[in-house]
C-alpha cells in the first residue's frame, strides 16, 4: 500500500519549509481565534490587516529599518569588538576576573531601558545612543560564553601542548582558540537577538527614526496593524542577523559535533 | 631481534634519583610520592601497575617534566629532567586529538609546534599510519573513528618526532577488553618496530606483564616501589602465552601485593 503525500516529502523536511509551515499554522490559528471569540481589532487585528499594512507602509518601514539596522550591527560589532577581548582577559588572569568580573554581572543586573534616557542627554539623539544601547545588550552574552570557551580546556590537552613545549602563541592559536570557537558562536548567536533588542530600547527613548520610532507612533495612535507590521520587521532583523552568524559558525567550525548529521562514523 | 629483557648491561637511559613528589594542600603536605630510586634502561619496555591515587600518574608527569618535582631529581640520558624534554612522547590516558584536525593533521600538531622539518614530518606521519593499520583514514576526523582508532592515531602523534622516549598513561584504560587486547599486541609490534625506551603505567596486571621487560610494582599512597619483577618470556609474545603456568604465576606474585595491601578483595 503506498500512502498519497499532501507535499512532497522532500518540501516538508527541508529545513527552511519547517518554520514557514508552522508560521502559517500560527496565522490559521491566529485568524480562527478572531473570528470565533469575536475579538475586536483595537484588541488584537486580524492576520489579513497586519500583511496589508506591511506592504502598503513598506517603503517606509524598510527606510526606518535601516536605522535600526545601523544600530544593530554597531552594537553587535562593539560586542564582539570589547566582548573576546575582555572575554580573554578573564580567562586568562585570576586577578582580572576577580575584579572585572563581578562588576560586569553587576553591570548586567541594571534594566537598560532605565538607563537609556540617560544616554539621550549624554549623548543626544543620533545614532550613537542606540548602538552603545545594543552594544550594552549584546556585550554581555559573549563575554560569558568566550569566558567559558577558553576555560573548558581539559587539562590533559594542557599537558599535552607543555609536552611538545608549545609557547603561549602557539598553545592559543592551536589549541585554546580553535577550542574556544563553538562556545563563542552559541554567545554571538545570542548576542545578535539581543543587540537588535538593545537598539529598539534606545530608539524607545529619544528618537524620531527606527523602527523603536515606529513602534511608539504606533503605540500612541492605538494603530495595531501598524505595531504588529513593525514587529514582523524587527523580528525578521533577528532572524537574519542570527542566520548570518549560522552561517559564519558553519564555515569556521565545520568539526563541530552540532555540523556531524550527515556524517558516518567508521568502526574496525 | 630484541635482547634478553633481564640484560643489565644496556645503560640506563632514565634514572629515578630519590625523586619524590608532594602536594600542598588546605590541611597541609600531602605526600603523593616517596623517594624513588630506579633505572629504566635504553630500549626497555617498563610498566607501572598500581592502586589507583598511588602516584603512578604523577611519576609520567615527572619524568615527562610536566610537573615539578618535590625533592630528588629526574636524569634522562645523563640531563637532569627540569621542563618537557624533547626527546619524549606522550599518549595520555585519552586520545586528547583535536577535533578540528584530521588524523594526519592531528600527527602532524606534533611536527607543527615544535617547528620541525615538514616533509621528513609528514613522510615519518605516513609510515606511522601505515604500522599502526590507520592507511585509509589519514583524512577523517577523531570522532569519526572508534576508540582503537583514536588511540592508535595519538600514539602516531607520540612517535612522529621519533623520540627516544614513549611515555603511556593508561593508553587503553577506556577501551572494550577485546579491543584492548588488540592493541596490546599492536603497541608490542610498534615497539619492537620502533624501538623505543617505554614506560607505561596501567591498571591491568596482565597488559603489564604481557607487554613489559619489567613490572614495576607500587604500593598505595603515598607511592612507593613494593617490587620489580622481570618478565621472562620470549618474545615475540603470543595472547596464548597469558594462559601458561609462567604468565599464571607471574601474575599471581604481582596480584598478592594488592591482597597484601587490601587494595583487591578476594
Amino acid at each position: 500500500m503506498s500512502t498519497v503525500h499532501l507535499w512532497p516529502r522532500r518540501v516538508v523536511e527541508s529545513q527552511l519549509a519547517r518554520p514557514l509551515i508552522l508560521i502559517v499554522l500560527i496565522f490559521v490559528l491566529w485568524d480562527l481565534v478572531i473570528r470565533v471569540f469575536k475579538i475586536p481589532p483595537y484588541l488584537i487585528p486580524a492576520p489579513w490587516d497586519v500583511a496589508r499594512m506591511l506592504v502598503a507602509e513598506w517603503p517606509r518601514l524598510w527606510r526606518e529599518s535601516l536605522f535600526t539596522g545601523y544600530a544593530t550591527l554597531g552594537g553587535f560589532g562593539l560586542s564582539i569588538l570589547f566582548g573576546i577581548p575582555i572575554a580573554m582577559l578573564i580567562a586568562y588572569s585570576r586577578l582580572v576576573e576577580s575584579y572585572v568580573y563581578p562588576l560586569l554581572v553587576f553591570s548586567q543586573s541594571v534594566p537598560k531601558i532605565a538607563i537609556a534616557p540617560l544616554f539621550v542627554v549624554w549623548f543626544g539623539f543620533g545614532i550613537f545612543p542606540k548602538v552603545i544601547s545594543a552594544f550594552l545588550l549584546g556585550f554581555f552574552p559573549v563575554v560569558v560564553a568566550t569566558v567559558m570557551g577558553f576555560k573548558s580546556m581539559e587539562t590533559e590537552m594542557i599537558d599535552l601542548a607543555r609536552s611538545m613545549r608549545a609557547s603561549r602563541l602557539q598553545m592559543f592559536l592551536k589549541f585554546s582558540l580553535p577550542q574556544a570557537l563553538p562556545s563563542i558562536f552559541s554567545g554571538l548567536k545570542v548576542s545578535a537577538t539581543l543587540a537588535v533588542v538593545g537598539a529598539v530600547v534606545g530608539e524607545f527613548v529619544g528618537s524620531n527614526s527606527g523602527i523603536g520610532y515606529v513602534l511608539q507612533i504606533a503605540n500612541g495612535n492605538f494603530d495595531l496593524p501598524l505595531m504588529f507590521a513593525a514587529l514582523f520587521v524587527l523580528s525578521m532583523m533577528g532572524v537574519i542577523l542570527f542566520a548570518i552568524v549560522d552561517v559564519v559558525e558553519k564555515m569556521m567550525i565545520p568539526w563541530h559535533q552540532s555540523r556531524r548529521a550527515d556524517v558516518m562514523t567508521v568502526t574496525a | 631481534m630484541h635482547m634478553d629483557p633481564g640484560d643489565a648491561t644496556r645503560p640506563a637511559l632514565i634514572r629515578m634519583l630519590g625523586v619524590a613528589k608532594s602536594y600542598r594542600t588546605a590541611e597541609g603536605e600531602v605526600e603523593s610520592l616517596q623517594p624513588l630510586e630506579f633505572d629504566i634502561r635504553e630500549g626497555e619496555f617498563l610498566s607501572i601497575v598500581g592502586p589507583s591515587g598511588c602516584g603512578k600518574s604523577t611519576l609520567l608527569k615527572l619524568v615527562g617534566g610536566l610537573l615539578p618535582a618535590t625533592r630528588g631529581s629526574i636524569e634522562i640520558a645523563g640531563k637532569r629532567v627540569e621542563g618537557p624534554a624533547g626527546s619524549i612522547g606522550i599518549v595520555f590516558q585519552n586520545h586528547v586529538l583535536l577535533a578540528w584536525r584530521t588524523v594526519l593533521e592531528n600527527i602532524m600538531l606534533q611536527i607543527e609546534v615544535r617547528k620541525l622539518p615538514h616533509g621528513r614530518g609528514i613522510e615519518h606521519a605516513r609510515e606511522l599510519v601505515e604500522m599502526v593499520g590507520l592507511k585509509g583514514f589519514e583524512n577523517k576526523y577523531p570522532w569519526q573513528l572508534s576508540g582503537g582508532m583514536q588511540q592508535r592515531a595519538s600514539i602516531c602523534r607520540a612517535l612522529v618526532h621519533d623520540p627516544a622516549i614513549l611515555l603511556m598513561d593508561e593508553p587503553f584504560g577506556a577501551l572494550d577488553a577485546m579491543t584492548r587486547e588488540k592493541m596490546n599486541l599492536e603497541l608490542q609490534r610498534i615497539w619492537s618496530a620502533a624501538k623505543k625506551t617505554v614506560l607505561l603505567i596501567t591498571h591491568s596486571i596482565p597488559e603489564a606483564i604481557f607487554l613489559s621487560d619489567r613490572v614495576l610494582v607500587m604500593s598505595e599512597r603515598p607511592g612507593s616501589i613494593a617490587g620489580i619483577y622481570d618478565v621472562p618470556l620470549p618474545r615475540p609474545r603470543t595472547l596464548a602465552m597469558m594462559g601458561g603456568v609462567e604468565f599464571g604465576a607471574l601474575a599471581q606474585t604481582i596480584r598478592a601485593h594488592f591482597y597484601a595491601q587490601g587494595s583487591l578483595d578476594a
